[in-house]
Formats: C-alpha cells, structure tokens, sequence
C-alpha cells in the first residue's frame, strides 16, 4: 500500500504541549513540511520566541537557538551574517514582535536581513495568561482589558506587516490564517515562498499568521477559528502586503 | 604601535580572530566602534552592524555565538546597563562572548569622565540570575591589548562571557603596544556545540528554558562548579614593590597607575609602600591578597567610586587586617600627590614607621 500522508521528518516524535485548537500545531506542521520539501533540515536553524512557541525545540528536529523576549530578529541577524549559507528563520508571537520586539524587527527588516519570519497573531498574551496584545482588537475581553479594549486607552491595534512592509529591506509580505482548509494550504504555500526567498537571497521575508487561541479567548475551537474570519479579519485582512520578488528577477528557487 | 586605548580594545579584538562586532554610539567609546568599522570593513570575512540598541547589538552577539564565530560588543556604562538582558543569557547558555565597558560617571547618564562605580554590576553577574562572567581589568596600553586576546580565550574555553573594564581615561590615552601575532579565525579548533545546521549528526538546542526546577538547579550548580574551576585557574594580580611593604595600595585600572606615581613618590621619602593590582576582578584574586596579610598589616584600596572593590577585600581578609579607603567618583582623576598625602597619612597615623 502507498503511504500518501505521515509526521514530517522534521518533526520529532513528540506529542505537541498546545491546546486543544490551537494554531501553533498546525503552523508547526506547515513549516516542518516545508523543511522538508525544500530539502533543507540539514542547512536550517530556528530562532523560537518567548512565549507559548518556546517549546518549538521540543517539536521540531532541526538546529533551534532560543531567543530572548522579541529578540529573536537580532539573534537571528547574527546567525545568519556568520553563517550566510544557512536557512535561519525566527517564529514569533505578537507580543514578542509586535511589542517588547518592534525594534529589533523593524531594524532588521529595513537592514534587509535575509532571514524569514514566521509571525503568529492570535490577538494575546497566551503563555502567560491572556492579557492583551498589541494586536488585540477593539474591544476585546483580556485580562488586561476586562471591559474590553478601548481605543482611547490602550491604543489601537499594530499593523505591524504593513509597518514593515514600509522599510526597504522587505520583499516579502503576506497575511494568512489557519482557520479554514483552504487558509491553511494558503499559509503553507506562503510560508514555503518565504523560505524561498531567502533561499534566493533576495532578503527580508514574513508571513503572518491569523491563529485562534480558543483558551484566551474563552471560546470552544470552532468558535475561535470563526471569530478568526468573522473579526479578527476586519482589523488584520488576509492579503498579499508586499511582493518585489517579480521585481528582483526570477531565480531558480522561486520557480 | 603608538594607538589610543580603544583602538588597541578594537585592533587586539581583530587580531584575536574576532570577526564580527556589533554596537551603538555612546561617549566616551565611539572610537572602538568606529575602529572596528573600519578595520571590518575592509576584512572579507568581517561583519560590522551599527546596531539599533544596546539590546540589539548584544543579541547579535548571541547569534553569532550560537553560530560558533568570535563576536564583540562594546559600550559605555548606561549601554553596559541596557546590555544586561543579554549578558544573563549568554551566560545561562554558555555562549561566549567578549564585552568591553569603558566605565564613565555615573548613575543614571552621569557624565562622560573616567569612573569606577561598575565594578559590582561586572562582577556580581549585572543582570538577573544566579551568574558570574569573567571581569579583566587592564592597567596600560599593553595590557588593554593582552587581555582582549585573553578575555577571546577565557571565553572560548570556559564558554562564558568575559567582560573587560576600562575607563574613559584609558580609552584616550595613547601609548606604545606590541601586538601579538594576528590569528586567522579559520585556525581556531571547531566548537563542537554550534548550531550550523544538523548535517550528519543529530539536531541541537542552545537554550535558557529550564522549567523543570531540578534541571534548572542542576544546571545552577554546573555552572557553579565552573565557576569554582575558574576562581583556582584565572586569578590574577599585578605587584609592584610590595617586597618590603607595610603599607599596599589595592587599586585597579587607571587607579592603579595614579596609585604608582604616588607610590614612587612615598618611596623618595623613605615610605614602604607597594601596590596590588588585581587583574582578574572576578574571580578576586583572593588567595594573593591572603597571602599578602601574612605579612602586611595595612591595606589601602583606592577606588574611582564610593567604595565598592573595597567589598571584595573586606569579604577576602575577613577582618583580619586594617583596612582603609580613599574613593574619588563622579569622574575625578585623582593626582598621585592626592594619594600620595592620602597614603602619607595612614602611613603615619598608623605608625608603620616604627613597626618592624
């Protein structure tokens, strides 16, 4: 019998820690399939978070270097500048990019570091307990924002693909989801041409990725994948945000 | 060569091997990074980043550590300060790395003078966690060109981060130094515990995360243990006519040169006076200083601070001795007359003339 669908090998045989709906599982599988196809375990390292992401060195069987609190553009600077040849990618939260991180990645991607990104939204703090995130929406119960975020005083929600996708450096830009079938062949295909353009050396490439946490949310799985599509799309659309790879020629790895 | 301090920091640092730097423009030490821009820039292999932060600069640092390659920083005390986040790391995943502090007045922004007052946060780790790093503390030209090339080898070899500390007065001023022979970065023996990629071997994790309590403290006591191996291997002084003393200077960096005018000036009138000059701060060279109260009975620690080495002496003679102090912070360079009329008075009130 034909054998059509199995673990990825750059995973380990290890049982994901994650909730039961949560986004990370199903990211972590996308991208280890894509190590795989791109034939790439043996050349790659990742950079994981702090944040519920940390425990990536669990599940996948490649190269890892924990990361500081959103430093994870930075380390990654430096793994890539002294290891130029090598597939380095960051997987990072929102509150580790989007707040405690917003320098250190808006300074690498304006550099053009020729790393990719892998940012998951999921709208809040989850490691820690649910408290708001830079990109919470409007109104949205956290545990830092118990009648809900307000405008007025927490400030709105950050846009930071489309901030970054402002600087220079970034060639790459794309906004996905894995809330639905279709969303999560979407995501993979993004993040596979991520990888692809650091392959092709043509700079600083991300994908970010709408992800439900039905634990911080307080709502059963299904529901947080359809809050994905009903709401969390209104403030964060799933779009291309930037793509100048047509622009810098074509190249055999993005065939 | 006739070089300014922080262009021997940076020229040693390259000639160590030390391929890639990462920093950000703080006074009284841009000249290093200025240096390393330029002498990276024309090194094919060299990697120089003008970093958006200290927190930047010293995460970079991380990465090329993890990568197995020799990385610098450099700073000025409120940097040194912001750099701490990282130095925490680098130590709980046994990374090395080279950090230059070029200590100016403080707290807070302070001024851009020559000050001591960083010596606790050197050597009591700085940042959070349970920690020690290498502290080296240079007193001249040449020895700020020594100990790069050390502090490049201490880190490789105990995987630790070696901090250097030098003063806004020693990064100025210029003297003669022989350089040693430069080494090629491709001669220096692999790291057997870099990430490059898991080709032909299993994948590998560099890491802080320790939730389970008894790894984490199992993890604590290994490095403990390293550390105890480094206190009996590394400790360091430097004696200048202590022979005869009945009177040493404790002093370190630019205070230990002040400190040798004015003891050359105590010598002419017939004072025996020496001085000890630790060049390890951490470890302490402890056991030199035991040592040396067989037969001292006085100690004077000179600081450009309130007073804060003067901890490690008192926690090594543990009363044993009579210790004094003289401190001068805020940037003040003390003269060597200041301390010569400073080791004049004890010398005397103590009675050290008549004693043997």
């Amino acid at each position: 019998m034909k054998k059509v669908f199995g673990k990825p090998k750059s995973l380990k045989d290890a049982v994901f820690h994650y909730c039961p709906g949560c986004g990370h599982s199903i990211i972590h599988r996308l991208v280890a399939e894509i190590i795989d196809e791109l034939n790439i375990e043996e050349k790659v390292i990742g950079v994981p978070p702090a944040g519920c992401a940390v425990l990536a060195y669990d599940y996948f069987d490649i190269d890892i270097g924990e990361s500081p609190h959103g430093r994870g553009a930075a380390v990654a600077t430096g793994l890539k500048r002294a290891l130029p040849d090598r597939i380095v990618f960051t997987y990072q939260g929102d509150g580790d990019i989007a707040a405690i991180g917003t320098a250190e990645t808006i300074h690498a991607a304006n550099r053009g570091e020729n790393i990719t990104v892998i940012f998951v939204n999921n709208g809040v703090y989850g490691m820690t307990g649910g408290q708001m995130a830079p990109t919470t929406i409007i109104g949205q119960i956290s545990t830092t924002t118990p009648g809900g975020r307000n405008e007025k005083r927490d400030g709105a929600p950050i846009d930071l693909s489309e901030m970054l996708a402002l600087t220079d450096g970034t060639v790459y830009i794309e906004r996905t989801a894995v809330d639905t079938p279709k969303n999560i062949i979407r995501t993979k295909k993004a993040i596979k041409k991520a990888f692809r353009v650091q392959m092709a050396g043509l700079g600083f490439s991300l994908v970010e990725v709408l992800s439900p946490c039905p634990t911080n949310l307080k709502l059963s799985p299904v529901q947080a994948n359809e809050w994905i599509g009903s709401t969390m799309t209104n403030y964060f659309p799933l779009k291309v945000i930037k793509d100048k790879v047509g622009k810098l020629g074509a190249s055999p790895h993005l065939e | 060569m006739l070089l300014r301090g922080s262009h021997v920091f940076a020229e040693a640092a390259v000639r160590a091997g030390c391929r890639f730097y990462f920093g950000y423009p703080i006074t009284p030490q841009n000249e290093l990074t200025e240096y390393m821009a330029n002498a990276l820039a024309s090194l094919p292999d060299g990697v120089f980043i003008q970093a958006e932060s200290e927190l930047a600069a010293i995460n970079m640092v991380i990465g090329v550590s993890m990568a197995g390659k020799r990385a610098m920083t450099s700073s000025s005390s409120p940097g040194i300060s912001l750099k701490q986040e990282g130095i925490s790391f680098l130590s709980a995943m046994e990374l090395p790395a080279v950090i230059i502090n070029t200590m100016r007045g403080g707290p807070g922004l302070g001024n851009i003078a020559a000050a001591q007052g960083d010596y606790l946060q050197a050597t009591r780790g700085g940042g959070h966690g349970d920690y020690r790093t290498i502290v080296l503390a240079p007193g001249s030209g040449q020895e700020m060109a020594d100990f790069t090339r050390m502090a490049f080898e201490y880190a490789d070899r105990y995987r630790i981060p070696v901090i250097i500390l030098g003063d806004g007065m020693m990064s100025q001023m210029m003297e003669p130094v022989e350089f040693p022979d430069p080494i090629d970065p491709k001669s220096l023996p692999p790291k057997p515990w870099v990430l490059d990629g898991a080709k032909d071997r299993p994948s590998r994790i560099i890491k802080s995360l320790i939730l389970d309590t008894s790894a984490m403290e199992e993890h604590n006591w290994k490095l403990f243990r390293k550390y105890e191996m480094i206190e009996k291997e590394i400790s360091q002084v430097e004696l200048f006519l202590t022979d005869d003393a009945r009177l040493v200077v404790i002093a370190y960096g630019t205070a230990s040169r002040i400190t040798k005018g004015a003891i050359k000036r105590v010598r002419e009138m017939g004072l025996k006076v020496g001085l000890m000059s630790p060049k390890t701060l951490w470890p302490f060279p402890k056991r030199f200083l035991l040592e040396m109260s067989r037969v001292v009975t006085d100690f004077l620690v000179f600081e450009m601070s309130t007073g804060q080495m003067l901890e490690d002496v008192k926690l090594s003679l543990e009363g044993r001795r009579r210790i004094h102090f003289y401190g001068r912070p805020g940037g003040i360079i003390s003269t060597p007359d200041e301390i010569a009329k400073v080791i004049n008075n004890i010398y005397f009130k103590e009675g050290l003339e008549t004693e043997g």
